[in-house]
């Protein structure tokens, strides 16, 4: 029986590549080790390496096609004593096993993470429904002039778009972490950055938060304007101090007189099967203190003009992205200068029976929620906050007075929340316009589990969104 | 609880010998005006801090009040070296002393001090968060060691922008036990970055002395895994800091990255102004203040240049009048008004 080769998944968020180069041809004998292709992903160009012995029988998918679903079945290997007859590509079962491994495999934890040996028919996991409606949001930004002429751009780029531009602007700006230059970005978002920048602008750092957070902090203060990079902002925690004490608070303590112009970046929030610790949402932790402006982008023109305006501020600036969000394509607006207003909200979808409130990943999955709601005649307003503070709640409460009911969608715990204020927003400033209570729709309250099924049953999803909105409309 | 030797005078052991290291600091040969100067200096800090810890007994100054006294020559020596023009000086909240080394108005500190709109930070501040962007003088940090990974940026702006300065961050032996202290040597002497790391080691960290704390007591050696070199001085006698800084500049301004100037020094006051200082006995500060009281030493080596007892005393009288005047204007200056608490919280409106 041939050993079927399959495509392999080399991240957790990847559901298909581009089979770039195959290494080796029909009739090849392959041992264990030996590099069988390169496969591209939306990240990086990987090596593909073979786990069983053999002779390659048969190769079904030739080099240079572009998007080959995870699990397809690429080549096959034949064992000892079998002829290429045998070779024909059965089909795929789900479940199987894959044959080869990615020869790329992280050298520590805090590598963006590779399953060893991944299974091509992935467990279908929470996140995967947190970004399955990522590409149907439209722009409708009155910011932005009408007949721009839009690009399809992902998250990744817009973000690497905005501080390259930047960059050239200004050299006060510059970028620091941990393998921002070099490796291009754990999360690929500097990609190219060195290249252009040289190693003056874009600086790896070693493994050590709360110093280089302190020495970006230091160097705002003494008249650059760092972008610090966090591979992810649960390691931020090393460095919240300087978050906090030395960024957030120093133009008040000094009286206006030293400033602290500095972007703290990076992905927040649940990514892809990486358990309770790579799996936090800081955004209402940031959002609480004073002297901060925390911006949580949903697509990739607020990402890309949104982080421009971040950079150009002269406070310091939380900017949460998402590990899903960034290989997702949106229209970015084709403009020499697209930079977008902080601390206003947008609309991304009217509607008049309900207010959704939500930011980052929550957009996506309200507004699939939203069309499911309108298939069964309930016409969903969808706000993106996208600045978390200061909070747009002009916006908000003028959509409340319109559609008298609300609930909040937030990939977050539901305890002191984002959604959290909002409820008290509602509250304080909005109570007559409303027709029913305000719900919280949110992740369960545990910390985020690793297996599939329990992760999936952990995030919010448009499911829940449904039922929250029927229970807000009275319908059943 | 263990006995503090009071400071002794260049005690530095042996260095590693195999790789450079700055020369042996020797005294700075001061001519009379800068010895004249100096010590006009460290009495402004010596009379200062007094009147401010009256002023704290009066319930005129709130919170914490952390005094110098005992400490004046580091920041004379050590800043008397400095190119205002270009270099920047950061430290903890221990911070009075340092700005009026750099020249800051009296006034403006101490109304900062007494919560007042003149104070320096709009009394929004206090004692531990002061600033003067003016000067490069970058604070007055509250979260011990916080100053070490900011002084570190400031160095990596110099460099960053080769504007020819350097920084000089200076820091406790409590903040010395700081992990983030470890991660900036080790990414400015990485990136050779233009910093001296000054340690004001005044023996106690709050209530707790060096040796309760520090496995490695001998402060100046704690760069030496991270290549960093070291000079133990004595942070009593100002010439020794200013023949210290000497050194420390050749070595940083020549591109060689950071060094640790570890400053052998005491505090004579309590950590604040709210300690009552039952970890060491009466007997021991008297007999530092007898023996190697910084401003006492002056004197004798003004005595040596040839200048009169009453040359000291009128100037004793002027800076008894400026320190007067501060404290006169802290207490009249008016607090800020209500309309303050919102503003300076954010620099841009959106």
């Amino acid at each position: 029986m041939a050993i079927e080769i399959k495509m392999p998944a080399l991240s957790p968020t990847m559901e298909e590549g581009t089979l770039a180069k195959w290494l080796v041809k029909e009739g090849d004998s392959v041992k264990s080790g030996d590099i069988l292709a390169e496969i591209e992903t939306d990240k990086a160009t990987m090596e593909f390496e073979a786990i069983d012995e053999g002779t390659i029988g048969s190769i079904a998918v030739a080099e240079g096609t572009d998007n080959v679903k995870v699990g397809t079945v690429i080549a096959t290997i034949l064992e000892e004593g079998e002829s290429a007859s045998d070779a024909k590509p059965a089909e795929t079962r789900s479940g199987e096993a894959a044959n080869a491994a990615p020869k790329e495999t992280p050298s520590d934890d805090k590598a963006p993470p590779v399953p060893e040996g991944a299974s091509p028919a992935k467990a279908e996991s929470g996140t995967q429904q947190l970004v399955a409606s990522a590409e149907k949001v439209g722009i409708s930004d009155p910011a932005i002039p009408e007949g721009t002429e839009m690009v399809k751009t992902t998250v990744r780029e817009a973000l690497r778009d905005a501080m390259a531009e930047e960059m050239r602007e200004d050299d006060r700006v510059f970028v620091m972490g941990e393998e921002v230059a070099q490796y291009q970005g754990a999360y690929k978002v500097t990609q190219g950055l060195l290249d252009e920048f040289g190693d003056r602008r874009v600086i790896d750092t070693p493994i050590t938060e709360y110093g280089f957070a302190g020495i970006g902090a230091g160097a705002a203060m003494g008249g650059l304007r760092p972008i610090v990079e966090f591979m992810t902002f649960n390691f931020a925690l090393q460095a919240i101090d300087h978050i906090i004490n030395s960024a957030a608070k120093t133009n008040y303590m000094s009286g206006g007189q030293m400033r602290c112009p500095i972007v703290f970046r990076g992905p927040n929030g649940a990514a892809s099967r990486v358990g309770a610790q790579h799996s936090h949402n800081f955004a209402a932790w940031y959002a609480s203190v004073p002297g901060l402006i925390v911006i949580a982008p949903y697509d990739a023109a607020d990402a890309k003009g949104l982080l421009k305006a971040a950079i150009r501020t002269e406070d310091p600036v939380v900017f949460l992205e998402n590990e899903l969000m960034y290989g997702r394509s949106f229209d970015v607006p084709k403009l020499d200068n697209h930079v977008l207003p902080i601390g206003k909200a947008r609309i991304v979808r009217e509607g008049k029976d309900v207010t959704i409130v939500s930011y980052s990943i929550g957009v996506g999955i309200s507004l699939e929620a939203a069309e499911k709601l309108a298939e069964e005649g309930i016409d969903a307003e969808v706000i993106d906050l996208r600045t978390l503070r200061p909070l747009d709640t002009e916006t908000v409460l003028k959509s409340l007075a319109k559609t008298n009911r609300m609930i909040i969608v937030e990939e977050n715990w539901a305890t002191c929340s984002i959604a959290s204020e909002i409820v008290s927003v509602v509250m304080e400033h909005g109570f007559d316009d409303l027709d029913a209570p305000v719900l919280r729709v949110t992740n369960e309250d545990v910390p985020m589990p690793y297996a599939a099924n329990l992760e999936k049953l952990m995030l919010v999803d448009v499911a829940k969104v449904v039922t929250a909105v029927k229970k807000v409309t009275y319908k059943k | 609880m263990a006995k503090t030797p009071p400071p002794a005078r260049a005690i530095a052991e042996p260095p590693i010998t195999n790789r450079e290291r700055p020369a042996e600091p020797k005294p700075y040969e001061a001519s009379k005006d800068e010895l004249l100067e100096m010590y006009r200096q460290m009495l402004l800090i010596r009379r200062f801090e007094e009147k401010a810890g009256q002023l704290y007994g009066l319930g005129l100054i709130g919170g914490f009040c952390h005094l110098y006294i005992g400490q004046e020559a580091v920041a004379v020596g050590l800043q008397s070296a400095l190119n205002g023009e270009t270099d920047s000086v950061i430290t903890g909240y221990r911070d009075h002393g340092h700005m009026l080394a750099y020249g800051i108005d009296p006034k403006v500190i101490m109304a900062e001090l007494t919560g007042r709109n003149s104070g320096i930070s709009k009394g929004k501040g206090g004692s531990m968060h002061m600033f003067s962007t003016e000067h490069k003088f970058y604070g007055g940090h509250g979260i011990v060691g916080a100053q070490v990974s900011l002084g570190t940026g400031l160095a990596f702006k110099h460099k960053y922008s080769n504007d020819g300065g350097i920084c000089m961050a200076y820091f406790g032996d409590g903040a010395a036990n700081q992990g983030q202290v470890y991660e900036s040597f080790n990414m400015a002497e990485l990136w050779k970055l233009p910093i001296i790391f000054v340690i004001e080691n005044n023996q106690y960290a709050m209530g707790t002395s060096v040796n309760r704390a520090s496995a490695e007591d001998q402060l100046y050696r704690r760069g030496e895994s991270f290549r960093i070199p070291g000079i133990q001085v004595d942070g009593m006698d100002v010439l020794a800091c200013r023949g210290a800084a000497e050194e420390a500049l050749a070595w940083v301004r020549a591109g060689k990255g950071p060094v640790i100037l570890e400053m052998k020094t005491y505090r004579y006051r309590g950590h604040s102004m709210s300690d009552p200082a039952k970890y060491r006995t009466r007997d021991e500060v008297q007999a530092v203040r007898d023996k190697s009281d910084p401003i006492d030493h002056m004197k004798k080596l003004l005595d040596a240049q040839g200048v009169t007892e009453a040359d000291l005393k009128s100037l004793e009288q002027e800076i008894r009048k400026i320190v007067n005047e501060a404290a006169d204007f802290a207490e009249q200056t008016p607090e800020p008004d209500a309309a303050e608490l919102y503003t300076d919280v954010l620099v841009e409106k959106y």
